[in-house]
């Protein structure tokens, strides 16, 4: 493959796309399918070719406001058509190159306002399982461009000039992380693309493998090329078996056009990648953890140092990157990273994709510039809060993360904001809660969560997440005491800091968090045995009392 | 003991050591008369950090570090008492007296216990937190050994020394969390298993866990210091 060959691909590429005079794309991605999209997609093909009109049915990845799916996008217009059923299709069909279906069109300016594209800039724009539409909007240039034209240290400090963090949660600096593995002594190296998202209300990192794989895998193989290695893997879970299915499609792609395999683009580089998927536990997340899980071994992490940058994978040097971290190298060496350290917060640069859930109007997923702040992504974006009922509190970070009530409302999101704010940026995940919800029992959930994904290795996790779900469960029952809060208090301490790995140290935030600024809603649990949201068993509990004395 | 190996020196809890460089805080401490408490490591096995009862405080650094696997540095100030320290081992030992039933008075190794010796050496007067009386098995099925699940703090000792040492690898793990168990096998019944009756396990179980059948009803001690000198043995050969 050379660059004129690319450029080949994507001119034949381009050239039979303009053969068809309407494209009309129908989501393909899981929240779509699950409404039945793949049929609409069949009855929209059958109607496109009865009606005779030059029209390209296509599936395409996630167009991001799943709450209105299936979606479907009609170009050259760019006419938007939500919750579109499959009887629908012939006034679709019918209404190419006329006036919109006006009962179907969904009005999505004021979602998409604000977004900036840059992991997204191709879902819902290419079919997922066609290479050649990625590679007609630049994809594998920056591939091209690193192995050709620039050296592995170069390629390194492009990435550290550009600000990227790790997008899976810790926000470790990209560049800090690949210098490391690139330095560390090693005939054998690997590359791990962390896929193993678990965070209850996240899908961000689906989303992007079941849109656009190819971008994850010329990510890998860039970051591959800087560190020296010759071997990766995706770590994908079990529970995304489009992602996957869609993951052997594109690798099978890759390696057919010379991207992944022997001789890349050319040179001497040789990089392939193979898949292994998860067996249902949330802490294989953590990286040594997953590392155990690849080498067949049972899925619990390990003390640190030695860092897998050091000794990983098989004792061989390994860099682990999440998918939303690999998907923003190529943009990243495309377009040099001055451009993409001008966007973002000073020390958090970029865009981050969320995955807005809960009592939010527009459910889906976003692609926001660092800086933003909450109001503008769930009052804005988001739509607000559905049924007129008030905006309470949105947890970030998933079990890791913590509760922000309406006063930080206006906090400006960075890594570092959400920290001392009492909770993190996590993956992604962005869980809305209007009055309706009880933040004690949202505690309960999450640390129910811990409990069951406890590995069971360390003790402070296994019994210390147990121990603290009964004392939650107590609360919420109307039956605990001040000793018992106290007592809460002191074990979320305990467990936060001896805890062996991230799944135990950050147990306790969703606990600490609500405490911080529900602590109302604790106390009105256990000296009014009432839970205000009316949600937990106490109130059921008073509710019949009251009954029977009427 | 290769040669080659660098020294350093370091203060544990003021006092100035000197280490080989490959060695741990804990090994050091040990060799200075320094007391660490620990229940999951066992001289002769692997270590794997996970009772945290060994964690340690280490100057500049803001987390708490095992220190069973904690290597020495040069310069490295370890304080291995204070007490937040003491708060959190004791509540370590809460959680495990909470998990199951350990009932000293009707236990066995009662008086040759790790955890109950544990528990008195760092001053352990009484348990906050509710007991779970979990119900759980016995296995008696082997003509020699008992493994009483009631009594296991997951250690992982005996999965260790059947696999690093007998190269049995009969014990491991199953299920997760706190529904974390001790299997032999394929959770096949102890008899029916691949063990060699060595009874290596039953001599590393700091409780009484693992017994033996012969020593109901009287004393039984257990002797786990064969394990250095095994190793040094192998390494000789």
């Amino acid at each position: 493959m050379t660059s004129e060959e690319l450029l080949q691909i994507a001119e034949t590429n381009a050239a039979e796309r303009k053969e068809f005079d309407y494209e009309v794309n129908v989501c393909a991605a899981l929240g779509c399918i699950s409404q039945h999209s793949d049929k609409l997609k069949d009855a929209l093909e059958q109607e496109a070719a009865a009606s005779g009109k030059r029209c390209h049915v296509r599936q395409t990845g996630c167009m991001g406001l799943c709450a209105a799916g299936p979606l479907v996008r009609v170009e050259p217009t760019g006419t938007m058509y939500g919750s579109v059923q499959e009887g629908d299709a012939k006034a679709i069909v019918d209404a190419l190159g006329g006036k919109p279906v006006e009962r179907l069109e969904a009005h999505l300016e004021k979602y998409f306002h604000g977004q900036e594209y840059i992991v997204l800039e191709n879902s819902g724009h290419i079919d997922p399982e066609n290479i050649d539409e990625y590679i007609s909007r630049d994809g594998y240039q920056a591939l091209m461009t690193a192995l050709t034209q620039m050296t592995p240290q170069a390629v390194i400090e492009q990435i550290s000039k550009s600000g990227l963090r790790g997008r899976g949660g810790g926000g470790y600096p990209t560049g800090l992380k690949w210098g490391t593995v690139a330095k560390a002594h090693g005939a054998q190296k690997y590359v791990i693309c962390n896929a193993d998202e678990g965070d209850p209300g996240a899908f961000m990192d689906r989303s992007v493998l079941e849109s656009d794989p190819q971008r994850v895998i010329e990510g890998m193989a860039i970051a591959a090329y800087a560190v020296g290695a010759t071997k990766g893997y995706f770590y994908v879970r079990a529970e995304y078996p489009l992602a996957i299915s869609r993951l052997v499609v594109s690798l099978r792609e890759a390696r057919r056009r010379g991207f992944l395999g022997t001789n890349i683009c050319g040179t001497t580089f040789a990089f392939d990648i193979e898949i292994r998927i998860g067996a249902g536990a949330f802490v294989c997340g953590e990286e040594t953890a997953l590392i155990a899980s690849i080498e067949g071994l049972r899925g619990q992490p390990r003390p640190r140092p030695p860092y897998p940058a050091v000794s990983g994978l098989w004792g061989s040097p390994t860099l682990i990157n999440n998918v939303e971290s690999f998907a923003n190298i190529a943009p990243i060496i495309r377009n040099g990273p001055q451009w993409f350290a001008g966007i973002g917060t000073e020390r958090s640069k970029g865009t981050k994709v969320f995955a807005l859930t809960g009592r939010i109007a527009n459910t889906g997923l976003i692609e926001v510039p660092m800086g933003m702040t909450l109001r503008q992504i769930i009052f804005d974006i988001g739509g607000g809060i559905p049924d007129g009922r008030r905006f309470k509190a949105v947890q970030t970070g998933g079990p890791s993360g913590g509760c922000l009530p309406a006063e930080h409302l206006d906090l400006s999101l960075s890594y570092d904001a959400l920290i001392s704010a009492g909770s993190m940026m996590g993956s992604g995940g962005m869980i809305v809660m209007d009055d309706t919800s009880c933040m004690v029992n949202v505690a309960r959930f999450f640390m129910e969560f811990c409990m069951t994904e406890s590995c069971g290795k360390c003790v402070p996790c296994r019994t210390g997440t147990a121990q603290m779900f009964n004392l939650l469960t107590k609360i919420c029952d109307g039956e605990a005491t001040h000793a018992d809060l106290g007592l809460l208090i002191d074990l979320c301490d305990m467990v936060k800091h001896t805890s062996l790995c991230g799944l135990g140290m950050t147990a306790p935030n969703p606990v600490l968090s609500t405490l911080r600024y529900f602590k109302d809603e604790y106390l009105e649990h256990i000296d009014n045995k009432r839970c205000p949201a009316g949600v937990c068993a106490c109130s059921s509990k008073v509710r019949t009392e009251e009954e029977v004395t009427v | 003991m290769s040669p080659a190996v660098d020294v350093k020196t370091l203060v544990i809890d003021g006092i100035d050591v000197s280490a080989r460089a490959d060695q741990t805080v804990l090994e050091v401490a040990r060799e200075n008369n320094i007391f660490i408490p620990t229940l999951c490591h066992l001289d002769g096995l692997s270590d794997v950090g996970a009772c945290r009862l060994c964690l340690v405080e280490v100057k500049n650094s803001p987390k708490l570090h095992p220190a069973c696997v904690l290597k020495v540095e040069e310069g490295m100030e370890v304080t291995t008492k204070s007490d937040r320290l003491l708060h959190y081992r004791q509540t370590i030992l809460e959680l495990l007296f909470a998990e199951r039933n350990h009932v000293c008075s009707v236990c066995v190794v009662n008086n040759h216990c790790e955890l109950q010796s544990m528990a008195q050496s760092q001053g352990l007067t009484h348990v906050r937190l509710p007991y779970r009386n979990p119900k759980l098995t016995v296995d008696a099925s082997h003509d020699r050994f008992v493994a009483d699940h009631n009594r296991c703090i997951l250690c992982t000792r005996c999965v260790r020394v059947c696999d690093e040492i007998e190269g049995a690898h009969v014990w491991d793990l199953m299920g997760r969390g706190i529904d974390s168990l001790l299997i032999t096998d394929l959770m096949q019944p102890w008899a029916e298993s691949t063990c060699t009756r060595c009874g290596k396990c039953v001599n590393v179980c700091p409780t009484g866990a693992l017994f033996d059948k012969s020593k109901l009803g009287s004393d039984h001690p257990k002797y786990p210091d064969f394990l250095p000198y095994l190793n040094m043995m192998r390494e000789v050969r």
